[in-house]
């Protein structure tokens, strides 16, 4: 283990790395490029590949192609290029192929702008691609979670044989802070007897999407979906804070959520009992967790940087019977803990 | 008694499910003589683009592993870096490799990935029905040329294997066709030669095989074959455009 101070895209592509990663294929976008040029320099140096692909569509799919001879692979990339790996992202979970793909998100829709922003919330977790799939997905909200995250994204990614995503944003990739780097000296990835190798007189394999015969793809939809409810029972991740006596209970996840701390504290400071809860994994979300809430609170705070995506998560999930309120922030100023703070007196009436 | 011909071993199962006078079937049989001769059924391994010849996993006792539509060389990109042992190839047909996946194909090409591409020609989409490929001739009839390939609506037919040649990471790229038992034979020679190349990792590996497809075209199979012969070969001309001798050092 070793102590360092470092900045959220170099944490993550740290992860990467010790996590095994052997391929990476990306291409220039703003603002997730110092995880492509800290890979270019690094990966080479532990044996791994570095491709920098003529477009997102190339990357994606030189990831199936990587993923399939059994190694680790990952892209990073900013929000219209995560648009256009949506074919592939489709691709990838119809062939069972396990990928970290990342998304420092940036504003849209359109060319929208480089900010932070969590716009892509919905495109993260009900999937952007076509078809009838789901994908984890995890989001950091700070540089231990940006390494921390990125381990486990591989590891659930080739326990499902999934690709799998972590939606950063420009605020938690750029900061620095204190990292522990756990796996300094690296993880072994597991074997994967279903990849190709060496084929050695071995049967012919075939990795494959395409189902046309009688319900066979009737039984490869019904086993994707087993996987995704495995997945709600294994891998739930979820943070909360001061929420046992909160009057009102904040629900952010990503920088909102690390905003909403500091709220936290200054609204205590001046009497008002505020909590936060926060999804870390979005798929699964934290569904019985939130909802359980509701015996000892009431209030709920829904704070996101966009016009209110998880909201309709959690609408759904607590019901009518509470208070819910929303702020909401699709630019990509960052509020303060300050406009936090008085926008929950506002909207509840304090 | 002594053999003079056998299916080659790596067919494992000849009952295509192509149209009567395709040449897909023929151009799985080369692709196979080619493995065979070789002994490369372990290291085979083959990258499918979709269209007509994406079932060629039934057809092929080769490792296999379906592409997205035009995305075949990226995949094999993605293979061949972390598996160089491999022999890759793609099999791809003209909307496939020419029209979605432009991009895929020139920039591969470009880097040199040291992939073979067997090329399908038939100037038309098959599998979708017979719609204007962008190597569709002028005048040709399709189901969205109902009025003949015009170019100031359509643009021109676009001829890869020229196109390809003339950049610097490609080693060999020819065009052959299957339609004379001449040409057939070049075809298997020039096949055979592109999978040598790769084993010695001269680089990235071309072959466009003119292919007919009497279906889409609404011709018998034998008109389909003259076709090829007199309509396709003089403004797709058969040979080698480009062969590099030596492994990729500049």
């Amino acid at each position: 283990m070793n102590k360092l101070f470092s900045r959220g895209s170099d944490a993550l592509a740290m992860a990467a790395i010790d996590s095994g990663l052997k391929f990476y294929a990306g291409y220039p976008i703003t603002p997730q490029n110092d995880i492509p040029e800290f890979l270019s320099r690094e990966l080479p140096k532990v044996g791994g590949t570095f491709v920098q692909a003529e477009s997102e569509v190339a990357s994606i799919n030189m990831l199936l192609g990587a993923s399939s001879c059994g190694f680790r692979v990952m892209t990073s990339s900013s929000s219209p290029g995560i648009s256009l790996m949506q074919e592939g992202i489709s691709y990838l979970a119809g062939s069972e192929l396990p990928a970290v793909i990342v998304n420092v998100s940036r504003w849209g829709p359109g060319l929208g702008g480089i900010g932070a922003s969590q716009g892509d919330y919905h495109q993260a977790t009900k999937g952007g691609g076509h078809g009838d799939y789901f994908i984890p997905v995890f989001a950091p909200y700070s540089v231990q979670e940006m390494y921390d995250l990125t381990v486990k994204a591989f590891d659930v990614a080739d326990k499902y044989r999934t690709p799998a995503l972590i939606l950063a944003d420009v605020m938690i990739s750029l900061m620095r802070e204190t990292l522990i780097r756990r796996y300094p000296e690296g993880i072994k990835p597991p074997e994967k007897s279903w990849a190709f190798g060496e084929r050695k007189g071995e049967r012919q394999k075939i990795i494959k999407s395409l189902y046309l015969k009688g319900n066979e793809l009737e039984v490869h939809n019904w086993k994707l979906h087993k996987k995704f409810e495995e997945m709600k029972k294994n891998e739930i991740l979820f943070d909360k804070y001061l929420c046992d006596d909160a009057d009102i209970i904040i629900v952010a996840f990503g920088m909102v959520a690390r905003v909403a701390r500091s709220t936290i504290e200054l609204a205590r400071e001046n009497g008002l009992k505020l909590g936060l809860f926060r999804p870390i994994s979005l798929v699964p979300y934290p569904e019985e967790e939130l909802f359980s809430l509701t015996k000892t609170c009431k209030n709920f705070f829904v704070i996101e940087m966009n016009t209110g995506q998880m909201l309709y998560d959690v609408m759904r999930i607590l019901g009518r019977n509470v208070n819910i309120r929303f702020y909401g922030k699709p630019s990509s100023y960052v509020p303060t803990p300050d406009d936090l703070f008085n926008k929950a007196k506002e909207l509840f009436n304090i | 008694m002594k053999a003079v011909y056998k299916k080659p071993e790596v067919l494992k199962n000849p009952c295509f499910h192509f149209c009567p006078g395709c040449h897909h079937g023929t151009v799985h049989k080369l692709v196979a003589e080619a493995i065979d001769s070789l002994n490369l059924k372990d290291s085979a391994l083959a990258v499918i683009g979709v269209g007509c010849g994406v079932f060629l996993y039934d057809y092929l006792d080769v490792d296999s592993l379906e592409a997205p539509h035009g995305r075949g060389l990226a995949v094999a990109t993605g293979v061949k870096r972390v598996r160089p042992e491999r022999i890759v190839f793609t099999y791809q047909g003209d909307g496939d490799l020419a029209s979605i996946g432009m991009a895929e194909s020139v920039h591969a090409a470009n880097r040199g990935e040291n992939v073979t591409v067997i090329f399908v020609n038939n100037t038309i989409y098959g599998m979708t029905g017979g719609q204007m490929a962008p190597t569709t001739l002028l005048g040709q009839v399709t189901t969205t040329s109902p009025y003949g390939r015009e170019f100031h609506r359509d643009g021109y037919p676009i001829r890869m294997a020229e196109m390809l040649a003339t950049l610097e990471g490609v080693a060999l790229s020819a065009r052959v066709s299957v339609c004379t038992p001449k040409y057939l034979f070049d075809a298997k020679k020039i096949i055979k030669k592109a999978f040598e190349m790769q084993l010695d990792n001269m680089g990235f590996t071309f072959v466009e095989v003119l292919s007919s497809c009497p279906t889409n075209w609404n011709m018998s199979s034998m008109d389909a074959l003259n076709r090829v012969k007199e309509e396709m070969i003089p403004f797709f001309p058969l040979g080698v455009f480009k062969e590099r001798k030596m492994p990729d050092v500049l």
